[in-house]
């Protein structure tokens, strides 16, 4: 065992200085949602909306009175690049953008305007600032999800140092962080889940599956996300949001850090 | 059809043939059903006769029921049961006709995969909860443990029975399918192009061996040939996927063995190996770039990746020499969980499972795909079949993982990386790949109008699940959940 202290001890800092200070938030390269640019929309062009899996680009009905020819969920956004290789014209890009944790559903829809960019609930949540406890239930995922969420308590991200932790019992917790499109099977336990939590207690949705239903939305076995099931606080799309991603929108949640998405556009 | 051949065969046939392959070394693979046409259902037999022969393929029509081959081969029983359920096929002589796929609450109007059940409409699954079994021996002294679907951590979800006297498990019974999301019937009626993406989320830490297995599979039903590079590239990011995996690996078993500077450690690596994986293709799951007849686009690995693996493999050695020279560790490991090789063969055990049981088999090596005929795998096996086995196996494929990337980086050849294809309508294919959990299946069926009509995943933790409470009768409580880390199952894939 003395060997396993002297290995720990020789392999020095391994933990990222983000968020806490600036640096690398081991997210380098990494192909985040597509940026919309509708300026750059050519006309009776749909390629974009024909390749998308999951709908999350639409065209828009003519008589709309906002700009841009697409309607852009990024709540159903499953981040495969599809549109980005098929759009002619640059409208749909690539971007690095990952942080998409937001308060409220309708911020993840694409808006000229930006959007309200979600209310700050800081005096319901008071005492909830420092530390948090979180309980997990998997709701017929891929697995993607779990594994970045796994990847969270490895000594690059420790998110133990943000006083965030993953607790067993439902009894413990303050929030239910879910994953999945919700199966038939598992509605039940999900319900039963939250339904043991103490109040006051929130719900996070992450994933694309969580939020909207995601590749798995429907047919005869998948449910379409938390939508209906249960009261949603945060929504983080991703598939899978990648570990930055989840501790941005769990610091979010305690009013940590900003909000960095509004109407589907990160707030410069 | 490439490098598998299709017979047709009788009802009454079934068994003598089933047998005689069994005789001659041969290896049953899968069994799924599909309708080729919708008054008519087929069930489909993969059968292997050993490396470097063509997969073979038996075809059987019925209405109404087969005999069952499970006492024959009985890793087919979990196949059977699943047809049963989700085509409403029955087999004869079944030695467990109990659901499998759907649970007990579950009121399917008909089986969900036959063609009148109708399309998005959810099986009603009744909400309350389901009674327990009851404890079916009659000494008192037995309890019953029921575990799960919710655990703790962050985990999958499936629940778990456990009947016990004391420290001893007598029998233990894993209740799998809470996660079943029907992912075979989203291919139904697409294009085969828009199939990718969803193979790429079947089971989310085996995107490139699911979408391989998928892309290989049209091609094959295509005759589309790839171009080399594109070829190298798939290899290279197959073992890509099977290092993070298993870097996971060891960072979960140090962790159940609670040794937890171990338990750092591979975490550590994991999400270096995550974080090359995110320079090589943009993500850290490795998703969005493999397509039917090549990649989506080029990758760069040249210059830099053989380097960042030369690290790794330093960082791994002495990792690895520390957890086996840690007695507190191996204690937990060696003879804990073992799996004889019959009952691995029998029970149809794969990948570094069944290769720390002593079955030699991979399919990397035994039926070479993508570029793995030009770079070979080194293949690991051992005879224990004990946790520890399993933990070596999969500490000598990190090691040649790294080798044969770094092979074939040496000759990665230029040039495109995309072929046009073309969808031949009517047509089947069969694919597969060696995921870092053994191996997976795809079998494609294209109807008249060039779009999918049916898709067979075959998953490697599908058949590793079936063996693993092998290894938990007759066990203990303490060395459950490093029996269970051992094995490196996924449910996700398992449950589709």
């Amino acid at each position: 065992m003395p060997q396993w202290t002297l290995f720990g001890l020789l392999k020095g800092k391994q933990t990222a200085p983000w968020p806490l200070r600036d640096g690398a938030d081991g997210q380098a390269g990494f192909l985040g949602m597509p940026q919309y640019h509708p300026e750059l929309c050519g006309d009776g062009c749909q390629a974009c909306a024909d390749v998308c899996p999951t709908k999350a680009i639409t065209m828009r009905a003519a008589e709309s009175a906002s700009a841009g020819r697409l309607d852009v969920d990024y709540g159903r956004c499953i981040v495969c690049q599809l549109c980005t290789e098929a759009c002619p014209s640059g409208a749909m890009a690539t971007s690095s953008d990952w942080a998409f944790g937001v308060r409220e559903r309708e911020d993840l829809v694409w808006q000229t305007n930006g959007g309200k960019g979600g209310d700050v609930h800081a005096e319901a949540r008071r005492g909830f600032r420092r530390s948090l406890h979180v309980r997990h239930v998997d709701a017929g995922s891929c697995n993607g999800c779990e594994s970045e969420l796994q990847a969270l308590n490895n000594p690059f991200y420790n998110l133990h140092r943000l006083g965030i932790f993953f607790t067993a019992s439902p009894r413990f917790a303050d929030l239910l962080l879910v994953t999945g499109p919700v199966t038939q099977t598992m509605l039940s336990p999900l319900r039963a889940t939250y339904e043991a939590m103490a109040e006051p207690r929130w719900v996070m949705a992450v994933g694309t599956c969580a939020v909207s239903g995601g590749i798995a939305e429907g047919g005869y076995a998948s449910g379409r996300g938390l939508e209906g099931v249960l009261p949603v606080d945060v929504y983080l799309p991703g598939c899978p949001p990648n570990p930055a991603a989840i501790i941005q929108a769990l610091l979010m949640f305690l009013d940590r850090a900003p909000q960095r998405v509004k109407g589907g556009q990160l707030v410069k | 059809m490439m490098d598998a051949a299709v017979r047709t065969l009788r009802s009454d046939e079934l068994i003598g043939t089933a047998e005689k392959l069994l005789a001659a070394g041969g290896r049953m693979q899968m069994a799924y059903a599909w309708y080729p046409r919708a008054s008519e259902l087929e069930v489909r037999y993969v059968a292997s006769r050993g490396s470097q022969s063509p997969f073979e393929i038996w075809r059987c029509e019925t209405n109404q029921f087969l005999p069952s081959l499970a006492n024959t081969a009985p890793l087919l029983g979990w196949y059977e049961r699943e047809i049963s359920d989700l085509f409403g096929l029955k087999f004869e002589g079944h030695p467990q006709p109990q659901r499998l796929v759907l649970h007990a609450g579950a009121a399917p109007v008909a089986p969900p995969l036959t063609p009148n059940y109708p399309r998005d409409v959810p099986v009603r699954v009744d909400q309350t909860r389901q009674p327990l079994p009851e404890v079916a021996i009659e000494e008192k002294d037995v309890q019953l443990l029921p575990f799960g679907p919710v655990r703790a951590d962050v985990l999958e979800s499936a629940a778990f029975l456990f009947f016990y006297v004391g420290e001893t498990i007598l029998h233990y019974h894993p209740q799998l399918f809470f996660k079943h999301r029907g992912m075979e019937r989203r291919f139904e009626g697409l294009s085969p192009a828009r199939g990718v993406v969803i193979a790429e989320r079947i089971s989310g830490v085996g995107s490139v061996a699911h979408a391989l297995a998928y892309c290989q599979a049209v091609e094959a039903a295509s005759n589309c040939i790839v171009p080399t590079r594109a070829r190298f590239l798939r290899s290279i990011l197959a073992e890509m996927e099977r290092l993070y995996n298993h870097l996971h690996y060891f960072g979960h078993l140090c962790h159940t063995t609670t040794l937890k500077v171990g338990e750092a450690e591979g975490k550590l690596l994991e999400e270096r190996a995550k974080q090359l994986n995110t320079r090589l293709t943009g993500s850290r799951l490795l998703r969005s770039v493999l397509a039917i007849g090549g990649l989506r686009r080029d990758l760069a690995p040249e210059g830099w990746l053989h380097g960042e693996l030369d690290r790794l493999r330093a960082a791994f050695g002495r990792y690895a020499k520390q957890m086996e020279s840690t007695a507190s560790h191996l204690d937990r490991l060696i003879t804990t969980g073992k799996l004889d090789q019959q009952t691995a063969f029998d029970q149809g055990a794969t990948g570094p499972v069944e290769r720390a049981s002593g079955v030699d088999r991979d399919l990397r090596r035994d039926h070479p795909y993508a570029a793995y005929k030009e770079v070979p795998p080194l293949v690991a096996v051992r005879d224990a079949g004990d946790a520890h086995a399993r933990a070596q196996v999969r500490m000598a494929e990190v090691n040649a993982s790294i080798a044969l990337i770094q092979c074939a980086l040496e000759i990665l050849p230029r040039g495109p990386v995309a072929v046009a294809y073309n969808i031949r309508p009517k047509s089947e294919g069969l694919g597969w790949s060696e995921s870092p959990r053994g191996t997976l299946f795809y079998s494609v069926h294209v109807g008249g109008d060039g779009e999918l009509m049916r898709v067979k995943i075959k998953s490697p933790s599908f058949s590793n699940w079936r063996v693993f409470p092998f290894t938990v009768h007759d066990s203990n409580m303490m060395d459950y959940a490093i029996n269970e880390a051992s094995f490196g199952l996924t449910i996700a894939g398992c449950d589709r």
